[in-house]
């Protein structure tokens, strides 16, 4: 992808303001063999994937395991090194810092993880755990300590005389609760919320979502809703994009990306979701993808997708699709959409 | 039995003559001992499953219902699962007098099961050739060449390219989509009148799910199983059961031919569950709908509804008296609810 087009992207409306810009970003993991432990390969798990994130909304990025949506996340927060590309967040490159410059940045970005059974800390109780970014970034007395981690209770939902709790005695809609009173605790103003309803419940999920979007609104908080449910999403999300093996082929705003999505894949990912709805899925012509996703050590040449591809021909083979701006405002990487 | 317009004709339709049910289940009770006391996991289950035909059972987890089928065909461990009460017949035969040599002719030679993760519900440390042969082998009686034959025969069938190679492949040698075939073709290998498929598809990817719904419906056209799906997916279910049975707290709340319980359900949790999803398309709220509270913890015999803690129609006999499933609406649809929806006030029950 040329720099110009990388440098044009993902600017839905240009007077919202850009919080998150991420630049021909790509995190490749070295594949060593042999007694030497040379290294043989890479795994390319997030290839030249550009997009920007606009203060106060939610971009949702979905798209299949392995498609390397969950290493876009780590990487922008800078939990998994960077191969190459730049991020810049709230103009600030913070692609390379280091040390100190790192962890005070910290405060801007958080995460809500997936597994809140696995992502707290069984041996704290919901103060403590609560509590600990504030230990680490913060100096404040024990009184304010605690009327912080009251506060952060209220803000989610917790009720007060949980504080002394373990995780274990919560339920997994709860313990998520828990992870979000945490991410919140330094008034971060961009969250990455990976997967964060997937272990729950239906009914739970809803309740989940509805705290997400009330402490958007409250907080003026920027999501990056990293999902594989894509009803949620539209529910959710301002903004989508869609990952397949690493590379980004497809952003829009919501309703147009659900309503004429222009990339292949993301039109057979949306004609896969089950609808529940009896009448519908009795009618409803489904675009059945043959086969299954190639190995991101060693994807395809040109086009990642030709090789499942329904309309694939022979320039897919040898030319990568571009990440362009199409003229109805979607962003497609397809020679089809040109 | 009524089906969506084009929704694809079961091998066997329901005519009268073969509609036997293949499996009863009546008033089944299990609990789990556990330190804490005794967990309420199943409190009187009671479905039939007929010829051909494709149930759904619904719920969230810990709704019972996983536990229930495999209490019923005896797959619990015991301790600490116990039966305490209930009768379950295959093909009209009691399956609790069997013999255990009975019991093991039947798990895996007439009911098949597929189960959720198809990674550890497979042996590693033998090749998927010899994991599908050995119900051919110990069920049919088949030698070796004969059920290495067929078992190829199977893989083709679930749509594994170039079987017989691959009949010498490891389980870890498949992709989790190409497993859950290969679980399928095992399921499948006897040629049961029975199939149990648990959350077979919940591991997937949508786009693999999506492979393994269409192959479920080619082969139901083409071998006639039985299926009870369980998953708590609604979506999954509307596009694939003919009837639904939707399970909260160890109970079956509701119960009706699928078009039924999506177009007309009866019980606020199927009504609630409904509600809460968010769609693909058409109309987007601004707040999802929520059931308040959470699922009961069941340490003991519910006494009165289970949801009404979390049920907005809940009244004062809701709380004092238990329950059953009684008709409603149309043909089939039966609930497990005090309270009668406004739109249905005007009708008499069936």
């Amino acid at each position: 992808m040329s720099d110009a087009a990388a440098l044009d992207a993902p600017r839905a409306a240009p007077t919202a303001e850009t919080l998150l810009r991420v630049q021909n970003l790509s995190v490749h993991f070295p594949i060593h063999k042999g007694l030497l432990r040379r290294q043989v390969g890479a795994v390319q798990a997030v290839d030249e994937v550009s997009f920007d994130v606009l203060k106060g909304e939610t971009l949702g990025l979905v798209g299949e395991s392995g498609c390397g949506k969950s290493t876009t996340g780590r990487a922008i927060l800078r939990l998994t090194p960077i191969t190459q590309g730049r991020v810049i967040l709230d103009g600030e490159d913070i692609t390379h810092i280091e040390g100190e410059t790192l962890r005070q940045r910290r405060r801007k970005m958080q995460m809500i993880f997936q597994d809140p059974q696995a992502s707290l800390n069984p041996r704290m109780n919901v103060s403590g755990i609560i509590s600990e970014p504030l230990v680490e970034h913060r100096s404040l007395s024990r009184k304010q300590m605690q009327e912080r981690v009251y506060e952060l209770m209220d803000a989610v939902g917790l009720r007060r005389s949980f504080a002394n709790r373990y995780p274990h005695e919560f339920s997994g809609g709860q313990r998520q609760r828990i992870g979000i009173a945490r991410a919140l605790a330094l008034d971060p103003g961009f969250i990455v919320c990976d997967e964060p309803i997937a272990a729950l419940d239906v009914s739970i999920q809803a309740q989940v979502v509805n705290l997400l979007e009330e402490l958007q609104q409250r907080l003026g908080l920027t999501y990056l809703f990293i999902s594989h449910d894509l009803s949620m999403v539209r529910h959710m999300a301002t903004r989508v994009a869609v990952m397949y093996l690493g590379r980004m082929v497809e952003l829009a705003p919501r309703e147009k990306l659900y309503s004429v999505p222009r990339h292949p894949y993301t039109q057979a990912l949306l004609s896969a979701v089950p609808e529940p709805d009896p009448r519908r899925e009795a009618t409803r012509q489904r675009i059945i993808l043959t086969g299954d996703v190639p190995s991101p050590a060693n994807p395809p040449s040109g086009c990642r997708f030709r090789t499942r591809c329904p309309h694939a021909f022979d320039r897919c083979a040898v030319e990568t699709p571009a990440f362009r701006k199409l003229s109805d405002g979607h962003f497609a990487a397809c020679h089809l959409s040109e | 039995m009524p089906l969506a317009d084009g929704a694809p004709a079961t091998a066997q339709q329901t005519n009268g003559v073969d509609d036997a049910p293949v499996l009863e289940v009546e008033g089944l009770e299990t609990v789990f001992d556990t330190r804490d006391g005794a967990v309420h996991a199943v409190n009187g289950v009671s479905f039939h499953l007929r010829p051909g035909e494709l149930l759904g059972v619904v719920g969230e987890s810990g709704s019972g219902k996983s536990v229930t089928m495999m209490s019923a065909l005896q797959l619990l461990p015991s301790p600490p699962a116990r039966r305490t009460g209930g009768m379950v017949r295959f093909r009209g035969q009691d399956v609790d007098a069997m013999t255990p040599k009975a019991m093991r002719r039947l798990r895996g030679g007439e009911i098949g099961f597929v189960f959720q993760d198809p990674m550890t519900s497979l042996n590693p440390v033998f090749t998927v050739g010899f994991q599908i042969m050995e119900p051919l082998r110990k069920h049919l009686r088949l030698s070796k060449p004969e059920a290495r034959k067929r078992a190829a025969e199977l893989l083709a069938m679930v749509g594994i390219p170039s079987p017989e190679a691959r009949l010498n492949d490891y389980p870890h040698q498949f992709s989790g989509g190409m497993r859950q075939r290969v679980m399928i073709a095992i399921a499948l290998a006897c040629e049961p009148g029975v199939v149990i498929a648990d959350e077979p598809t919940t591991a997937l990817d949508v786009t693999i799910q999506a492979q393994i719904i269409e192959l479920v419906k080619d082969l139901r056209q083409r071998l006639g199983a039985a299926i009870v799906w369980i998953t708590h997916d609604l979506g999954v279910i509307a596009g694939i059961a003919d009837r639904v049975a939707v399970m909260y707290a160890g109970r079956i709340v509701e119960e009706g031919p699928v078009l039924e319980i999506f177009e007309d359900p009866r019980h606020p949790y199927t009504r609630a569950l409904l509600e809460t999803m968010p769609h693909l398309e058409g109309d987007r709220p601004q707040r999802l709908r929520t059931i308040p509270g959470q699922p009961p913890v069941l340490m003991e015999t519910p006494v009165a509804c289970s949801f009404a803690p979390r049920c907005p129609h809940a009244f004062d006999k809701c709380l004092a008296a238990d329950p059953r499933l009684e008709p409603c609406g149309a043909a089939g649809h039966r609930v497990a609810c005090w309270w009668t929806p406004p739109e249905a006030e005007t009708e008499v029950p069936a």
